[in-house]
């Protein structure tokens, strides 16, 4: 791996409601009033090489976009930085301080201005980063409505006019406009049909190839991510349970809920595996609000022990991967 | 347990059943107000209403060309003409349908110059309110935190007062005269331009249309202007409607309490209240005629907007 190109050091996202002075005496007086935070991402530090794309998983609330969206310097993290090429992101402030990291969404049909054209929704950004002229802007647009497989004449028409994979082409074209470096994908086949998401698949392929981009590619399907995907890292509830190369991931998953994952995912049924039943993951993921102390995973896994509702697991090398597992650092028992 | 055989192999391109195909046509582009129009013509009632708003916008505009008199000139005016009923026929040789005051001016001509100066303090007031309490609702809903509770609990204690009691507070204040009645009725409405523009900019500011221009990033005046201000246009348009309704009604009150607009600038209220003295001795229509094309021009007002409104809340669409 060469040179990490974005660094995502010990970030945490910490949701805090908004309690106000009536929110507080009623909770004094005895009303169920939320007054904790939601902490969706703990202590996460991830490092993406030029041209690499990682693959992030998870299931839906384990803090897989709110990482997205600070990776990518729309929202500031609790604590921690996200940096590129080593300079932040994002001001302490929460101004974002690049051009070179740009987001493509998982819903199209959300993510574009309905009372924008695709000219004015595409020249945006470069014009008022000086990327482009407003003269040349024409022009710009077109170059990247090209390379992402639209007709040029779509310009002056408005996103409703469109289908769901044309947008989410738009929504890319967008995000390529401003020339970034590294493309946050937040789910972003997640929302489109079967067919359509192939295509878009490929086209992230393409872009890649053609542009040298960096992906940091967020989905819940496995299949996807390992298709697109150098690395995988795992998330579970805030944290990263498990990374590394998706063919070494793959063929090996070490830690109970990626093997538990890998094992729920729907396939083909081939002679030995006629009748076979998918192996769900047993309960619900806890929530956020109130995380099991220990290994966030131990309410639902398998081979859980004392060990785990005591001590957080760190990361640690494992095969060829990182896992977040004390089953291989001295086993689940509680040292004597 | 790994599912190896089957799940794609890695970095191939995946096959598909149709190439790379050209993007399926788009349907042709209907403009979005004719769509609007059409829809708008299905209630008779609305576009009744909106006839007789354009037909009184009209009237007010051109009454110095269709009146037959100019009932601001004291020359043209003669006492002998003074409380005739409506239909007479004064010395200057035409019919005074809808009567004369006490001072012998014909009401129909006094009605559409009163008409003037009504729509405009309600449109003046009703835009100047727009843009004033949309600029503050936008600046709340983008800043959050302390300059959000204070603007937004300064329009909420204001909503809690009836508009006609700070209006005439203001006026008492400030004294009379256009600019000062024009100032009064902002004040007085909009707070309720501030509270839906806040409403409206707090649930689009979530939308990932605005997180995307975040990511770009966009300053966020740009933002707040460009971006959200465009997408909650409509229910401030509706809003809109209303308040200029009820800046004429406004209006008419102050002019009635004798708080409004100076004599020399009568509007509809103040000739209600210049022929309310007449009412209990059998000349109803000195009061009486101004009255119903106030309440006229604020119906119609109000029904279009209630069309407007219910053509733009998608949930009540069949």
């Amino acid at each position: 791996m060469s040179d990490p190109h974005l660094v995502i050091d010990r970030v945490s996202k910490r949701f805090d409601p908004r309690v106000t002075l009536g929110d507080r005496i009623a909770a004094r007086l005895g009303a169920r009033v939320e007054l904790r935070g939601v902490q969706a991402v703990r202590d996460v530090s991830l490092a993406i090489a030029p041209g690499e794309t990682l693959g992030l998983v998870g299931e839906s609330g384990c803090g897989k976009s709110t990482l997205g969206r600070m990776a990518a310097g729309i929202m500031a993290p609790t604590s921690g930085t996200v940096r590129l090429e080593g300079r932040p992101v994002m001001s302490p402030g929460g101004t974002k301080l690049t051009t070179r990291v740009q987001t493509v969404f998982q819903d199209p049909f959300a993510s574009l201005n309905p009372r924008m054209s695709v000219g004015e929704i595409l020249a945006e950004g470069p014009v008022a980063h000086g990327l482009t002229t407003r003269e040349n802007a024409r022009d710009y647009v077109a170059g990247w409505l090209d390379r992402v497989g639209l007709d040029r004449s779509y310009v002056g028409r408005f996103p409703h006019q469109f289908s769901g994979g044309q947008r989410q082409r738009i929504a890319i074209a967008r995000a390529l406009a401003m020339q970034p470096d590294v493309l946050v994908c937040d789910e972003p086949v997640a929302s489109l049909d079967v067919s359509i998401q192939a295509q878009i698949i490929n086209l992230f392929l393409k872009l890649r190839r053609e542009l040298g981009l960096t992906y940091l590619f967020i989905s819940h399907d496995l299949g996807v991510v390992r298709h697109i995907s150098d690395r995988v890292a795992i998330m579970y509830l805030g944290r990263i349970v498990e990374i590394g190369t998706a063919d070494a991931l793959y063929a090996d998953p070490r830690h109970p809920y990626t093997q538990a994952l890998l094992a729920s995912v729907p396939r083909l049924m081939t002679e030995d595996a006629v009748g076979a039943e998918f192996a769900p993951i047993a309960g619900e993921i806890p929530s956020p609000l109130a995380p099991p102390p220990g290994c966030p995973f131990h309410t639902r896994c398998p081979a859980a022990g004392p060990r785990c509702v005591a001590e957080m697991p760190d990361l640690v090398p494992t095969g060829a991967q990182r896992v977040a597992c004390h089953l291989y650092t001295g086993g689940v028992e509680l040292a004597a | 347990m790994t599912p190896t055989d089957t799940t794609l192999t890695s970095q191939d391109p995946v096959t598909l059943p149709a190439p790379e195909a050209a993007p399926a046509p788009v349907p042709p582009p209907v403009s979005p107000l004719r769509a609007f129009w059409a829809e708008y013509r299905e209630s008779w009632i609305a576009v009744i209403a909106l006839a007789v708003v354009v037909l009184v916008v009209l009237a007010a505009l051109l009454a110095p060309w269709i009146t037959p008199q100019d009932p601001y000139d004291i020359a043209n005016l003669s006492l002998m003409d003074a409380r005739r009923p409506p239909g007479y026929v004064g010395a200057e040789g035409y019919t005074h349908w809808l009567g004369t005051d006490a001072n012998g001016r014909d009401l129909l001509s006094a009605i559409l110059y009163g008409l003037r100066i009504s729509l405009q303090m309600g449109l003046v007031a009703g835009l100047v309110a727009l843009s004033v309490g949309t600029t503050l609702g936008l600046v709340a809903a983008h800043s959050g935190g302390r300059i959000e509770t204070a603007i937004m609990r300064i329009v909420d204690l204001q909503l809690s007062f009836p508009a006609i009691l700070l209006a005439l507070v203001l006026v008492a204040m400030l004294g009379q005269g256009k600019g000062q009645l024009i100032a009064a009725l902002v004040a007085a409405q909009y707070a309720y331009f501030a509270r839906t523009a806040y409403g409206a900019a707090a649930a689009e500011r979530r939308k990932d249309y605005v997180e995307a221009a975040h990511s770009v990033p966009l300053s966020a005046r740009r933002i707040v202007f460009r971006h959200i201000l465009p997408n909650i246009m409509p229910p401030l348009i509706v809003v809109a409607t209303v308040q200029i309704a009820n800046s004429i009604a406004l209006e008419a009150t102050l002019s009635f309490l004798g708080l409004g607009l100076p004599v020399t600038e009568p509007s509809l209220g103040m000739l209600i209240s210049n022929g309310f003295q007449y009412m209990m001795s059998g000349r109803y229509w000195i009061s009486i005629y101004p009255g119903i094309a106030l309440i006229i021009l604020i119906v119609a007002i109000n029904l279009v907007g209630d069309q407007i409104r219910d053509q733009l809340n998608p949930r009540l669409k069949r």
